[in-house]
This record gives C-alpha cells, structure tokens and sequence, in this order.
C-alpha cells in the first residue's frame, strides 16, 4: 500500500469522464440515434406544415425546445444501465469510490454526448424554421443553459428505475413533470426574442434551476443509486 | 336561504350545468375511491381464503 | 401515554380500525353542512354569478392536492430518516388521495373557467403547475407499481417524493409571482378579501375534505398493513 498513487479528486473526475465517453462511444449507434432523432423530430414539422413560413416561425422555439427535451430523454436509460448490467455499479458503490463523483460525471458525459449536440446543431436546423440571427442565438443559449439541467434531472430518473422493466416510458413519466418548467422557460425566452421583448428573465430562472439541479440532482441520484442497487 | 324556488336552485342563474357537472364529477371521484377500497378489500379477503384452502 | 408504540404497524393497525368510522362520520356531516350553507345560504357573486359557487369544491380540493403532497413527502423524510415502514405506508396510501383531489381541482376550476373568463383551460403559471402536480402523484404511483420489492419500491419512491415536493410552492406562489389569469390569493393571513359566509362555507367543506382524507387514507393504511403481513405470514406458513 506504500507505493499508492495520490490521486486528486479532480483527476479522477477526469478519469471517470473519459471512461464514460469512451465507452458510450464504443456504442455510436446509440449515441447518433439521439442526434439524428433531434433532426429528424424537429424536421418534421416543416414538412408536415407546408411553406407557412410565418406559422413555422411561430411555432419553431416550442417544436425545436420539445424535439430537444425529448432527445435528451431517448438516451437516459443507458446513462447507468452498462455499468449496472456487467456489476461494475455495484462494485464501485461497495469500495470507497464516491458515488457522487461518479454520479456527477455520468450526467455530464450523458451532456455531452446527448446534449451538447443538440445546442450545436439546433440553430442549422432552426434555420428551417426561418429564425433569424437573434433568435437562433437565444436558441442555442436557452438549450445551452437548458440541457445540462436536463441531463441532471434525467440521470435522478435514471437511476431510481434502474433495472426495471418498462424502462423508458417510466422514466419519461417520471421526468417529465420535472422537466416542464425548464421547457417553459427555454422556449419561453426564445419566444420573447420572436416577439422583440427581453429575455434576459427567461435566461435568469434557466440558470437558477441549472444552479439548483447542479447542487441537488448528484446527491438524490447517488442516494437513488445506492438504493436501486442493494 | 338564497333561493326563491328549487328550480331557480337547480338552475343556478343560467350556470346550472356548470355548477351541477362539477359537483357530479367531484362526488363521482370520491365514490370511485371508496369503492375502490372495499373491492381491494374484497379481493384481498378473497385472496386469503383461497391461500388457507392451499395451506 | 407512550405514543411511540403507535409507530410499529400492529400496534397502529387497530387504532386505525377504530378511529375510521368517527372521521366518516364527520366528513359526511361537515361537507353535506358546509356545501348547504354555500349552496343555499350563501349569497351570489356581484360579478360572475352563481357559478361562483364551484370554488365550495374547487378551492378546498386545491388546497388538499398540495397539503396532501407536502404531508407525503413528510412521511417520505419520516420513512428514510427512521427507516420506518409505517411512514413508508402512510406515504403510499395518501398518494391516490391527493391525485383525486388535484383532478377535482383542475376538472372543477375548467368548469368555473368557461362561464367566468370563456376557457376551460389556460397554460398559465398555476394551472401548468397544479397539472405536473397531477403528474408528478402518478409518477410516484407508478414508480412504486413497477417494482416489486418492497424495500426497494418504498425507499425509490421516497426519494421521487421529495424531489417533486418543489412544486408545492411553486404553485401556491405562482399568482403572486406571475402576471396570471387565476384570481389571486383572497385569503392570507392578515384578512380575507371574500364575504364572511363565503369563507366560512369554504372552510368548513375544507375541513370536511380533511376528515374524508384521514378516513380513506387510514383504510388504505390498514389494507397495506395486512397486505404486507400476509405476505410474511405466506412465506413463514411454507417454511415448514
């Protein structure tokens, strides 16, 4: 035991990230799926309106803030699900691993893997909806402070219904009531920009719940975890 | 008491529907519950008699 | 009187069985009185009319919706703090009632809506809140109906409780805090904005709906307990 490594806590959250990434992307399907969703949801719309420009302009931050919400919700199954299945969650919870930091990291890979995308390429996407330059900025801002809450609420989702049968529909049920105000507030504050007002308020109560979800969602789904797996 | 003639009550100044289909649902809700109870009593005693049968 | 006892399911099971039938009666006896005097005493509403009189349901299954949740996710905190199964039943039995009173609310308050403001239904603050609220009791509902063991589904469950717990103030802010469509608060506690009779009909019905409550949710405790113990009682019978 003498010649142990001191490791810091953050480069083990490092490592614990990089583990994460890599293995969700030894599975890219998975990973793509979510993205191409993204595209194709929200690309439904235009083609099921027709060329009313106007009404797709109107409807685009909700349709393009849903289409989002529910990309986000496609892949947090898995966020806990590998590591569940092969014991790796078990053994980590029963060594002296934190499972908070490994919590923490598996929702801010799940970020960036579902996430992160999405604020990339929503503006592309809501140029279909014939957004302008403001609008599409406030777009990717809105989903850039909105998705990290998103992952954060979804992984409390994930891992109490870890292992359960009818997996994501009962996390959807379980998420989404949660998940409404984000959604209001994101699409909210684009939908101030289409109308010329501030949406500096929509943008405040979006970064007030990442900061709340931040302090809180590790914790409940570290304690979430350790019940779902004894 | 407010009201002239039963069916002024009943009428309700014109909102009687409104009033009256509430009310119905409210009341409707919370006999749906209490039924409820009893026939998960019921099975639950059902479920008990059969066990001892087995036992 | 050592109450404590009260907290192991045996002891609590009997007590229940005798107080049920009191609250019953009461509930009976306290909404038939409270619905009389809103419905028959009680004068009509200068602006919108008779069809005031909805708020006689509306606004004490509101107000049960959330105090029914908060008292939830209290047994929900009294069940992981002490790892007490009795508060772990008492959370798990309140849940059905508290979702049939917030659809009373949200059903009764789209029947006042239409006559009052012309819609059933808007998505302000409030009622987009009372809605996840809904959302939320079948959510811990279903969350308890997907897994089997028990320990597991009261602890889970527990948990959801207390996340979703948020939304209660949310929702008794959300008129103070938005501009909203839904009447603001008329009663707070340095007055009430409403005639005296109004509020005392309301009151009383509420009460009545407290006592409703305790009478369903003491039955539920009571069929969980035996649910629970014939469970234990079937697996040591087949030991032998």
């Amino acid at each position: 035991m003498n010649n142990r490594q001191k490791i810091s806590a953050l480069s083990m959250m490092f490592r614990i990230l990089k583990r994460d990434i890599t293995v969700a992307w030894r599975r890219r399907s998975d990973v793509m799926s979510v993205f191409f969703f993204f595209i194709i949801a929200a690309s439904l719309f235009p083609l099921g309106l027709g060329v009313d420009l106007k009404l797709l302009h109107s409807i685009a931050p909700s349709v393009l803030w849903v289409a989002a919400l529910l990309s986000c919700m496609l892949s947090l199954p898995r966020m806990f699900e590998t590591d569940h299945v092969d014991g790796t969650l078990e053994q980590l919870i029963i060594s002296n691993q934190p499972i908070l930091l490994v919590a923490m990291m598996k929702m801010l890979a799940h970020w960036v893997l579902s996430g992160l995308p999405l604020v990339l390429i929503a503006p592309l996407i809501g140029l279909q909806f014939n957004l302008n330059m403001e609008e599409l900025q406030m777009l990717a801002l809105s989903l850039l402070l909105g998705t990290p809450t998103l992952s954060l609420i979804g992984g409390i989702g994930a891992a109490l219904t870890l292992g359960l049968r009818g997996g994501g529909v009962l996390i959807a049920l379980l998420v989404l009531p949660l998940y409404i105000p984000v959604l209001v507030f994101g699409s909210g504050a684009v939908n101030a920009v289409t109308m010329g007002m501030s949406a500096s308020g929509g943008v405040a109560l979006l970064g007030a719940v990442l900061a709340l979800a931040l302090i809180f969602a590790p914790l409940t789904a570290s304690y979430a975890l350790k019940i779902s797996v004894e | 008491m407010y009201w002239e003639s039963m069916s002024d009550f009943l009428h309700m100044g014109g909102y009687g529907l409104y009033v009256w289909v509430s009310f119905g649902i409210t009341f409707a809700s919370m006999a749906v519950e209490i039924y409820m109870l009893r026939s998960r009593r019921l099975s639950n005693e059902a479920s008990n008699e059969k066990i001892k049968g087995l036992l | 009187m050592n109450l404590f006892k009260y907290a192991s399911p045996q002891t609590f099971y009997p007590l229940a069985g005798k107080l049920i039938l009191w609250f019953a009666i009461g509930a009976a006896i306290l909404i038939l009185v409270g619905l009389y005097i809103g419905l028959l005493v009680a004068p009509t509403d200068f602006q919108q009319g008779d069809s005031y009189r909805i708020i006689y349901i509306h606004v004490p299954a509101a107000w049960f919706s959330m105090f029914l949740y908060v008292v939830m996710a209290g047994y929900a905190i009294m069940g992981l703090t002490f790892n007490a199964k009795l508060a772990y039943m008492m959370a798990k039995s309140i849940a059905p009632t508290g979702a049939m009173f917030t659809f009373v609310a949200l059903i009764t308050g789209a029947f006042w809506g239409k006559p009052t403001w012309g819609a059933w239904w808007v998505w302000d603050a409030r009622l987009t809140s009372e809605l996840i609220l809904l959302f939320l009791y079948i959510g811990y509902m279903s969350l308890q109906a997907a897994i089997d063991d028990t320990r597991r589904s009261d602890r889970a469950s527990a948990i959801l409780a207390i996340v979703g717990v948020i939304n209660v103030p949310i929702i008794y802010f959300s008129v103070k805090w938005w501009n909203t469509l839904h009447q603001g608060s008329s009663i707070n506690t340095s007055g009430s904005s409403m005639a005296a009779i109004m509020l005392q009909a309301m009151l009383i019905v509420a009460i009545g709906f407290w006592l409703y409550s305790t009478a369903v949710i003491l039955t539920r405790v009571r069929r969980e307990i035996e649910e629970r113990a014939r469970n234990t009682a079937w697996v040591n019978e087949t030991k032998e």
